[in-house]
């Protein structure tokens, strides 16, 4: 029992490292594939290859001034960037990293924890993230931040509901919540995405949307809002804001390769003769290889495709994304029926 | 009005069909072009370590010649401020004093003699000026500073060392 619990405390750690490595190196990658696509080389003073920047640019970020508008709302200025923090770290207590490892005959679940309602707390507390942009936004007194706080709260708020409803037909499909039983049930090869390619589309696009990603960047669009909601932040406070985003986006890769791409199983996982054990490690390691890939893909669509124009986005939410997601759940519920 | 290149493509409002309104085509066609870029020469140069070849002709910190046997052969005639349009240059002239044979080929020579980088154009106006064949444009850069006064070279920076010869053949006048 008190293995377990020690299991347990070492596995959310290694897991909350993991994420905040990943995250760091994001922003490393991100510019280096930006550069890579433009035909340049991007940071390589820093460490070899650059490995260094991150940690460079963390350095920078704690030495530089802290600057709180005068008539901002102090707290709430505080609260903003903490809020976008935590929100963006809870997410990846109900990802399962792997399957089952068993020690010495006892079973160890390599997830943070198995709750039943994994796909709510999910969609919950990416729900609570706009919170923190929101809160910044408007606390910073600054009419671009509340423009981007604005933009990002309506923004994530008409795309999360053709996620949920693209993640609706996942549900029908599998009948649970967990996030555990639903890449249980894609063993091997037998991923969702060949059942459910509209449904996907519309997830990631969503996701896109709610990681506010290019083409879906309005809150924080240079070009006419100076930095959006962040437009008043300094310091650490808006390395906590860019940090966040690239927590997002290591999490909802997660999420999209955990539901869509049958997460810790991979192609002939059980002809391969190895012991459990294995295939679990090999599990994680092919659980991160997918969702490493997804970063690469959100960066690949950021330097590929030009932003949205407001009116535009929210036109592709309401009237193009959410009827065809319902007619995705349409359909998948119609094809249940008859093939049953 | 006649087209000046073959290249412009007439610009029209058309209603997109139902297949370019979806978009998805034209996003794929895309990111395959900016893919292929991930692969290809890339453009930069990593400057300090590699450096690019200058053109032969390049025009860079001036160089005041010795002659084959070690003696200035700035004669301070001026014909080189003359001839500047930026008014970098200033000098001034003294007379060789007995025993001075060595050091400056003719009777005259420059006592003090200043360019003032930060004015300099890189013309090359007054190696074309100079009768003498003692001043040269080089293919060294003038370096960076923090300070004006640092810009304006003298003779310790522009005369060329005894023991390492600035080879100017290239930009010798052939006329």
């Amino acid at each position: 029992m008190e293995f377990a619990l020690i299991f347990k405390i070492l596995l959310i750690t290694i897991v909350f490292v993991i994420t905040l490595v990943v995250a760091m190196y994001s922003t490393l990658a991100e510019r280096k594939v930006a550069a890579f696509l433009q035909d340049r080389i991007g940071p390589n003073r820093a460490g070899p290859f650059g490995l260094l920047q991150p940690l460079a640019d963390g350095v920078k970020f704690f030495f530089k001034e802290e600057i709180i508008p005068t008539h901002s709302n102090k707290w709430l200025f505080i609260l903003g960037p903490c809020l976008a923090m935590l929100t963006a770290g809870m997410t990846s207590a109900v990802l399962p990293w792997g399957d089952v490892i068993n020690i010495d005959g006892v079973d160890y679940m390599l997830q943070g924890t198995d709750i039943n309602i994994g796909i709510l707390y999910i969609f919950g507390v990416t729900s609570i993230g706009v919170y923190g942009i929101m809160i910044g936004g408007w606390a910073s007194n600054n009419k671009f931040s509340l423009l981007g706080a604005i933009r990002a709260s309506s923004q994530m708020i008409s795309y999360e509901l053709a996620m949920g409803l693209s993640m609706i037909a996942i549900v029908m499909m599998s009948g649970t919540l967990s996030v555990r039983e639903i890449v249980e049930q894609q063993d091997g090869f037998n991923w969702n995405i060949w059942y459910q390619p509209v449904g996907f589309i519309i997830f990631l696009i969503c996701s896109l949307a709610e990681t506010n990603r290019a083409p879906f960047d309005l809150p924080e669009c240079e070009t006419e809002l100076v930095g959006g909601y962040h437009t008043e932040y300094s310091s650490m406070k808006l390395g906590f804001y860019l940090f966040s985003e690239y927590i997002n986006m290591f999490i909802s890769c997660g999420v999209i390769a955990a539901v869509y791409f049958g997460g810790y199983n991979f192609p002939f996982m059980h002809d391969l003769g190895l012991s459990d054990n294995a295939v679990a490690i090999l599990g994680v390691v092919a659980f991160f290889a997918k969702i490493i890939f997804g970063i690469f893909f959100f960066m690949w669509i950021r330097w590929t495709l030009p932003r949205f124009r407001y009116d535009q986005l929210m036109k592709l939410g309401w009237q193009y994304l959410i009827p065809l997601a319902i007619l995705n759940v349409l359909i998948t519920g119609a094809v249940m029926i008859f093939t049953k | 009005m006649k087209a000046l290149t073959n290249r412009s493509k007439m610009v029209s409002n058309k209603e997109l069909t139902f297949m370019e309104s979806l978009y998805f085509p034209a996003i794929i066609k895309g990111m395959m072009i900016t893919i292929s870029h991930l692969f290809t020469r890339k453009a930069t140069i990593s400057y300090p370590e590699v450096q690019r070849e200058f053109a032969p002709v390049y025009r860079g910190k001036h160089v005041l010649k010795r002659d084959a046997k070690g003696a200035e052969n700035c004669t301070a005639c001026g014909l080189c401020a003359v001839a500047c349009p930026a008014e970098a240059i200033t000098m001034t002239a003294a007379e060789r004093k007995k025993g001075e044979e060595a050091l400056y080929r003719e009777e005259k020579y420059a006592a003090v003699y200043e360019i003032n980088m930060l004015r300099c154009i890189f013309c090359g106006l007054c190696e074309e000026a100079c009768p003498k064949e003692a001043i040269f444009l080089t293919d060294e850069i003038v370096k960076t500073s923090y300070e004006r006064k640092d810009f304006i070279y003298g003779k310790d920076k522009l005369v060329e060392s005894l023991d390492k010869r600035i080879d100017i053949t290239k930009r010798q006048n052939k006329y």
